[in-house]
C-alpha cells in the first residue's frame, strides 16, 4: 500500500482538567491544521476517534469536532475501536485519501474520562462480557494487567523491580514532555512506596485515567510535495488486528480463553501479530526500527511489547530494559514521550498521541527527549474486544 | 434476618450448577469439539461455520494458570461488601477443555497462599448479599496436594 504524508501534528496536554472533551479536540486539531499550515476549509475529511465511556457515540464523534472547528459541509466518519480508535480513524483517513476521495484528512481524538478505574455504563447487561467481568468477578483493567505480569514472573524470572524500572526509565523521559500529564522523574523508592492495586503491580505502575487530545493532518504524498513538502514523516502501514482462534491467552473483557480443544493457537500470537502487520506492509523488520511507542497500560507490558514487536527474544526484555537499551540514547528507546504511565489514558486520543510523538521524534523537533538520528518508527496499541493496532512511521 | 434463613441465589442464572460438587456451565460446539464459557459468548472456530453448541458442564478441577488480586474495590457492577476486604482472583486452566476460565479464589486465601500450577476446584460462594438473599458466584478453591487423587 501506498504511504500517505504526515503534515502536522497537535496535542492538547494530558492532564485532570474535567472541562468539556470538544475543547481538548478542537484545541489539538487548530495546533494540528497550523503546524501543517492548512486551513480547516481546506481539509476535505474529518475523522473522529470515539469512546463511549463519556457521553455516547453521538456526541463523542467525529461530527462534534467539526461542528466545534465550524461545520462548512466536510465529509466526516466516527471510529470506535476502544484504545484502538485513534489507529481506526487514521486508517480511515488513509483509505479516503489513497483512494482519492479527498487531498487532505483531518484526525483527531479526545476525551474527558472520569476517575477511577474504567468500567462500563450503567445498566444490568448479563449477555455483555464486560460487565459480566466485572460484576460477577470483581475483574478490573488491572486484574487483567496483573495476571500477565505474574505470568511473567513465573516464565521469564522478571522481578518487580524490572517492572518498577520501566516506570522510572518512563518517568525520565516525560519530564522533557509538556504534553505530558505527569513530568516528575520517579526513583524506585517512589515506585515501592506506592501501594500494590492488583499484585504484583503497584499503583505507579498502572496509567491512570486523563484528559487530553490530539490530532494528526494528513494528504498523500504527492499533494505534500505540491506543498513544498519533499521529505515529510510517511505513514508506511497501520495494522487493525483481531486474534486468531483460539486465542489461548485471557485477555479482557473476557471470562474465559478460546479452547484450544479443537484447533492449535497459531504460533503467532494476537500481539506479535500486530506487529507483523505493519513490517510486512511497509517492508521493513524490527531490526530497522529507531525508536517506538507502545501502550504501557501497565509497566509489565511494556516488556512484553518488546518481545511481540520482536526487539528481542521471549524472555529478554528485563535484560533489554536493564542495559539501557530502551532508554533515550539506547538502541531502540522505547516510550521517549513517556508514555501511558506519564500521560494516563485519553482513549480516543492515546493512538493519535503515539504518531504525534513518533513524528516528532522522525521529524527531529522532539527537543531533549529526541532519539538521535531516528528515521523509522512503530506504534503499539490494543482496544477491548479484540482490537489491535500499530502504527509504522518512517521518514 | 439471621444468615441461616437467607435464600441463596446466583447472581446471574445460568454459570454453575449448585450442590455439592458444583460445576461451571459451558457450551461444547457440536462440530470442532471445542468448548467456551459463558456458554453462549464464546468465539466461534472459523473452520466451522455451521457449528452448533450444546450446554455442558465443565471439569471441575484445573490448575491456576496465573493470579493476582484487586486492592481496591472494583466499580459497580460489581457490588462490593463493606468493609471492603482485597477480593483475590485466578485464571484457571481446564485440562480437558484446554481453556482457561476467571474466577474469583474463595475466602481466606491471599496472593502468598497461591502459585501457578496449583490444583483448584469449583465451588459455589456468595458475590455479595442483602437482607434476604445471598447471591453466588462461582469461585476456585485450592486444593491441598494430597487431596487430589482421592478427588479424581
Amino acid at each position: 500500500m501506498e504511504d500517505v504524508a504526515i503534515l502536522g501534528v497537535g496535542m492538547h496536554p494530558w492532564g485532570k482538567w474535567g472541562r468539556n472533551f470538544v475543547e481538548y479536540g478542537t484545541f489539538a486539531a487548530r495546533k494540528a491544521l497550523a503546524d501543517a499550515q492548512i486551513e480547516w476549509s481546506e481539509v476535505g475529511f474529518i475523522s473522529g476517534a470515539i469512546t463511549v465511556r463519556c457521553g455516547y457515540p453521538g456526541y463523542v464523534a467525529g461530527s462534534t469536532m467539526a461542528r466545534a472547528l465550524g461545520f462548512n459541509g466536510t465529509q466526516v466518519a466516527s471510529s470506535y475501536a476502544a484504545c484502538a480508535s485513534g489507529a481506526t480513524a487514521l486508517s480511515v483517513a488513509r483509505g479516503q485519501i489513497l483512494s482519492g476521495a479527498c487531498d487532505v484528512a483531518l484526525v483527531v481524538g479526545a476525551d474527558t474520562t472520569p476517575d477511577g478505574f474504567l468500567s462500563p455504563n450503567d445498566g444490568v447487561r448479563t449477555d455483555d462480557t464486560d460487565w459480566l467481568r466485572f460484576h460477577m468477578v470483581g475483574a478490573t483493567n488491572p486484574v487483567y494487567f496483573g495476571l500477565h505480569a505474574r505470568r511473567r514472573m513465573e516464565l521469564y524470572g522478571a522481578t518487580s523491580e524490572d517492572f518498577a524500572l520501566v516506570k522510572v526509565k518512563n518517568s525520565r523521559h516525560a519530564v522533557f514532555n509538556e504534553n505530558a500529564r505527569f513530568n516528575k522523574e520517579y526513583a524506585l523508592e517512589d515506585v515501592y512506596r506506592s501501594p500494590v492495586v492488583s499484585d504484583p503491580l503497584r499503583l505507579l505502575e498502572i496509567c491512570t485515567t486523563s484528559d487530553g487530545g490530539a490530532a494528526v493532518v494528513v494528504s498523500s504524498v504527492d499533494y505534500a510535495k505540491s506543498l513544498g513538502l519533499h521529505d515529510p514523516v510517511r505513514i508506511s502501514a497501520i495494522a487493525l488486528n483481531t486474534p486468531t482462534y483460539p486465542d489461548p491467552v485471557i485477555d479482557l473483557p473476557y471470562l474465559a480463553t478460546d479452547s484450544y480443544a479443537s484447533a492449535n493457537p497459531s504460533e503467532t500470537g494476537f500481539k506479535e501479530s500486530i506487529g507483523k502487520h505493519v513490517y510486512e506492509e511497509a517492508g521493513l523488520g524490527p531490526e530497522d526500527v529507531d525508536v517506538a511507542e507502545v501502550y504501557d497500560l501497565a509497566s509489565s507490558m511494556e516488556l512484553d511489547w518488546y518481545e511481540q514487536l520482536g526487539f528481542c527474544k521471549p524472555g529478554e526484555a528485563e535484560s533489554l530494559l536493564r542495559n539501557g537499551s530502551t532508554s533515550i540514547g539506547g538502541k531502540i528507546p522505547v516510550n521517549p514521550s513517556g508514555g501511558l504511565g506519564a500521560f494516563g489514558e485519553a482513549v480516543p486520543a492515546q493512538a493519535i498521541a503515539q504518531v504525534c510523538e513518533l513524528n516528532w521524534q522522525l521529524s527531529g523537533k522532539a527537543g531533549k527527549r529526541q532519539v538521535q538520528g531516528a528515521r523509522v518508527g512503530i506504534t503499539a496499541n490494543q482496544g477491548l474486544f479484540g482490537h489491535g493496532s500499530s502504527v509504522l512511521l518512517k521518514r | 434476618m439471621s444468615k441461616e434463613t437467607k435464600i441463596d441465589t446466583p447472581a446471574v442464572e445460568g454459570f454453575f450448577t449448585q450442590g455439592k460438587e458444583p460445576c461451571l456451565i459451558g457450551g461444547r460446539y457440536r462440530e470442532s469439539g471445542g468448548y467456551c464459557f459463558p456458554k453462549n459468548l464464546g468465539g466461534s472456530d472459523p473452520d466451522f461455520p455451521d457449528d452448533g453448541i450444546e450446554e455442558v458442564t465443565l471439569s471441575r478441577f484445573g490448575k491456576i494458570w496465573s493470579y493476582t488480586n484487586s486492592t481496591y474495590p472494583p466499580p459497580p457492577p460489581f457490588i462490593a461488601a463493606e468493609p471492603y476486604e482485597p477480593i483475590v482472583i485466578a485464571a484457571v486452566e481446564l485440562e480437558k477443555e484446554k481453556m482457561v476460565v476467571l474466577g474469583q479464589v474463595v475466602d481466606g486465601f491471599s496472593v502468598e497462599d497461591l502459585h501457578i500450577g496449583m490444583s483448584v476446584e469449583v465451588e459455589v460462594g456468595t458475590l455479595y448479599e442483602d437482607s434476604e438473599y445471598r447471591y453466588l458466584t462461582w469461585m476456585w478453591k485450592p486444593l491441598p496436594e494430597q487431596n487430589i487423587k482421592d478427588k479424581k
